[in-house]
């Protein structure tokens, strides 16, 4: 018995250090190409509205040095690092049964901590508030997930849906004075319907063209919200947006709030920690439904419409009612999340349902791995959490995200769950390598 | 055996602008027997086949399925997805078209997408987990499960069906088309890339699902073996218009149909066909 021998080295790696300089040499010369214009020369308007410039020398010697030199160090990293080391073989053996029994308890684990944060971080305004952005970004993440995993249809006018919901209740609470109990669920209706709405005229899109359309009809609705004053209130949004109430006892200080009932001296952290638990059971709500959607037949046609259209068509399915009850749930999920958001903040205007927001929740969504519930919770987390961690780095803030988001998907590209879980099994539900699920066409 | 049709393709005529695919095709097939079309490539099989199951919209002409309650449907006007929800007509493509990132027995979950539909009340009582749609989906896996064991890939039930050899995938692929529980199976090149014993087993298993489910089926086949042992009748197209029909011995060895397989030469015509018993 001979051990495996390691794999040739010589023939996949140049020799020499001639090609080590020269591959350096030539990011150094990309990076002078580069920053020749983005650094070496500063350009501002001057006082009278002239352009002015100077020029940065130092600071591009620097840079292209420090790519020279990086990439040299790189090279010989790789050196070091022996024979192509594939990412796969980087985490030994036993390690990588760790992660896989640490996965199975991660989601429970996590469930627990996010029920304790209030308790554990009572006294901590910033860190509640930050679970509560989290949430309703896991939230949102669950809701595209049903567009963008699960049906494989590419949404990037997500935000739309949040918009109707908050405006749904923004409007529905400071015109009807109803409660957010019964705003919520219309909220959700009404998103759904604006769902089906714009799933009508992109059924035959695909690809590229539905992503298109798709962030046009985020970009209206936005638009429409900006302009038509009478009933939006345009630019200035809508203020004085009620605060929940728990099934009618409003948190407020007076002799009719929650604590005089209770007994217990008044404190505003106690609305904020009511609306921590709101957030976290309607994205449970969420998680709850789209778990079960998926084990029934309209969840199981969703996956096999992203796996072949056409031999769903052949089995029977109807494409156009499939395609229109994913739009409609997610959107039902976003519109929920709308109308949270609105009573959270009290205030809402169109500079929150920005593109920006659809690309954060669409970028959660492929980075947590499209389909995977607890890969976009944690994708939430990460993007989420992550950004705020990196605050204090002010402004190369961005620089380290984008980064990091890089690396990650070099790392892992179909996101952080890749796999697939199946729906139904007889003996054992084995994980489905993530490059045999398909991405969807649409 | 009954001699009724449960497909009468009549004057059929499918134009891709100045081309001519098919042109004033009229056959039948009979029920519960097996009907092969043959015929060299670009004879326009798989247009007919794509008129059929409804992909197609046909330039002209009239596709009638026939049911056994004499229930009759004109597949050219249904939808696609009707044609296989109504008229129950299922069928197999040339290049495999599995869900491969699902199970095996997903795949075949699917398939029963609308009965499962109805009993889960069109989600909404699947949704609370209402018992009646519980024993709906137990009955769906032990159909899945019946069909699995039939085509032998019950023990591959849990394994993604992309991971499965060429094959397999032909006959898992045939196994979802009659979970939708067909009246007429329409296979396109079923015997594709199979060898001569995957081939065999093929041919056991149409003749079984004739035999045992009382479908009817219609086949596009080139692997002449196959069409030869199995076929109750032929139809042979060439240029998109019929030039021969019949059984499989007659078709054999009607001159048209040499020629049109092998140009003039008819000698060596005949030497080929034969060799393909």
């Amino acid at each position: 018995m001979s051990a495996p021998l390691p794999v040739s080295t010589n023939e996949s790696q140049p020799a020499g250090l001639a090609f080590i300089f020269k591959k350096a040499f030539l990011s150094a010369l990309v990076a002078l190409g580069l920053f020749s214009l983005m650094v070496g020369i500063r350009t501002e308007a001057g006082p009278t509205g002239q352009l002015v410039f100077w020029t940065r020398f130092n600071e591009l010697a620097m840079l292209v040095s420090a790519v020279f030199i990086g990439s040299i160090a790189i090279e010989l990293f790789r050196r070091w690092l022996g024979p192509r080391v594939r990412t796969a073989g980087l985490i030994p053996q036993p390690m990588q049964q760790g992660v896989t029994v640490a996965g199975r308890f991660l989601a429970p684990v996590l469930l627990v901590f996010t029920l304790l944060v209030p308790v554990i971080f009572y006294n901590q305004r910033y860190i509640l508030d930050l679970g509560i952005l989290v949430l309703t970004y896991v939230m949102l993440g669950w809701g595209l997930n049903v567009v963008v995993g699960l049906a494989g249809l590419l949404d990037l006018g997500y935000v739309a849906f949040y918009a109707v919901g908050a405006y749904s209740y923004g409007l529905l609470s400071t015109t009807f004075d109803l409660s957010f109990w019964v705003c919520l669920p219309l909220a959700g209706i009404l998103a759904a319907f604006w769902g089906v709405l714009l799933g009508f005229p992109v059924l035959r899109l695909r690809g590229d063209y539905l992503a298109i359309v798709t962030l046009a009809f985020g970009e209206i609705i936005r638009l429409v919200i900006l302009n038509w004053q009478s009933l939006t209130g345009g630019p200035n949004g809508i203020s004085g947006i009620p605060r929940p109430s728990l099934f009618g006892i409003p948190l407020t200080p007076g002799p009719d709030g929650l604590a005089a009932k209770l007994g217990i001296p008044f404190s505003a952290t106690h609305r904020i920690v009511f609306l921590f638990y709101l957030i976290l059971a309607l994205a449970l709500l969420t998680n709850w439904v789209t778990i079960r959607l998926r084990r029934l037949p309209i969840g199981r046609a969703w996956e096999a419409l992203r796996e072949d259209e056409i031999a769903c068509r052949a089995l029977g399915i109807n494409i156009t009612t499939t395609k229109l009850t994913a739009f409609a749930t997610g959107a039902m999920f976003g519109g929920f999340a709308g109308a949270f958001f609105a009573t959270r903040q009290g205030f809402i205007s169109p500079e929150s349902f920005t593109f920006q927001e659809s690309a954060l929740v669409l970028a959660i969504v492929v980075l947590g791995g499209m389909g995977s519930q607890l890969g976009v919770a944690l994708a939430a987390l990460a993007m989420i959490g992550g950004f705020e961690l990196f605050r204090s780095l002010e402004t190369y803030r961005m620089l380290v995200f984008g980064l990091a988001m890089v690396l990650l998907m070099i790392w892992r590209p179909r996101g952080i769950i890749g796999h697939r879980a199946p729906t139904v099994f007889l003996k054992k539900a084995e994980a489905i390598s993530s490059d045999l699920v398909k991405e969807g066409h649409g | 055996m009954s001699a009724s049709p449960i497909l009468a393709v009549e004057h059929l005529i499918m134009r891709f602008g100045g081309i001519v695919a098919v042109n004033d095709l009229s056959f039948e097939a009979q029920r519960q027997q097996i009907t092969a079309l043959i015929g060299p490539n670009g004879a326009g099989k798989t247009t007919v086949f794509n008129c059929i199951t409804g992909f197609y919209k046909p330039t002209s002409g009239v596709i009638r399925l026939i049911h056994v309650d004499d229930s009759q449907y004109q597949l050219q006007t249904l939808n696609d997805f009707k044609i296989s929800k109504q008229a129950k007509v299922a069928r197999t493509f040339q290049n495999i078209r599995l869900f491969p990132g699902m199970t095996a027995l997903e795949n075949l979950m699917v398939a029963q997408h609308n009965a499962l539909m109805r009993a889960s009340g069109f989600t909404f009582l699947g949704l609370l987990g209402v018992p009646s749609y519980k024993s709906a989906e137990r009955r769906a896996i032990e159909a899945a499960t019946f069909w699995l064991k039939r085509v032998g890939l019950l023990d591959r039930a849990d394994e993604a069906a992309g991971n499965f050899a060429y094959g397999d995938q032909r006959r898992l692929e045939i196994a979802r088309a009659m979970c939708t529980e067909p009246a007429l199976l329409c296979l396109d090149e079923p015997a594709a890339g199979l060898n001569a014993r995957e081939s065999a087993s093929l041919s056991e298993l149409l003749l079984s699902i004739r035999a045992d489910h009382g479908t009817s089926i219609l086949l596009i086949e080139h692997d002449m073996s196959v069409v030869m042992e199995i076929s109750d009748r032929v139809v042979v197209m060439d240029y998109g218009v019929k030039i021969a029909e019949g059984t499989p011995d007659a078709v054999r060895n009607d001159p048209k149909v040499i020629a049109a397989y092998l140009g003039a030469d008819e000698e060596e015509a005949i030497a080929v066909m034969e060799s393909g018993t």
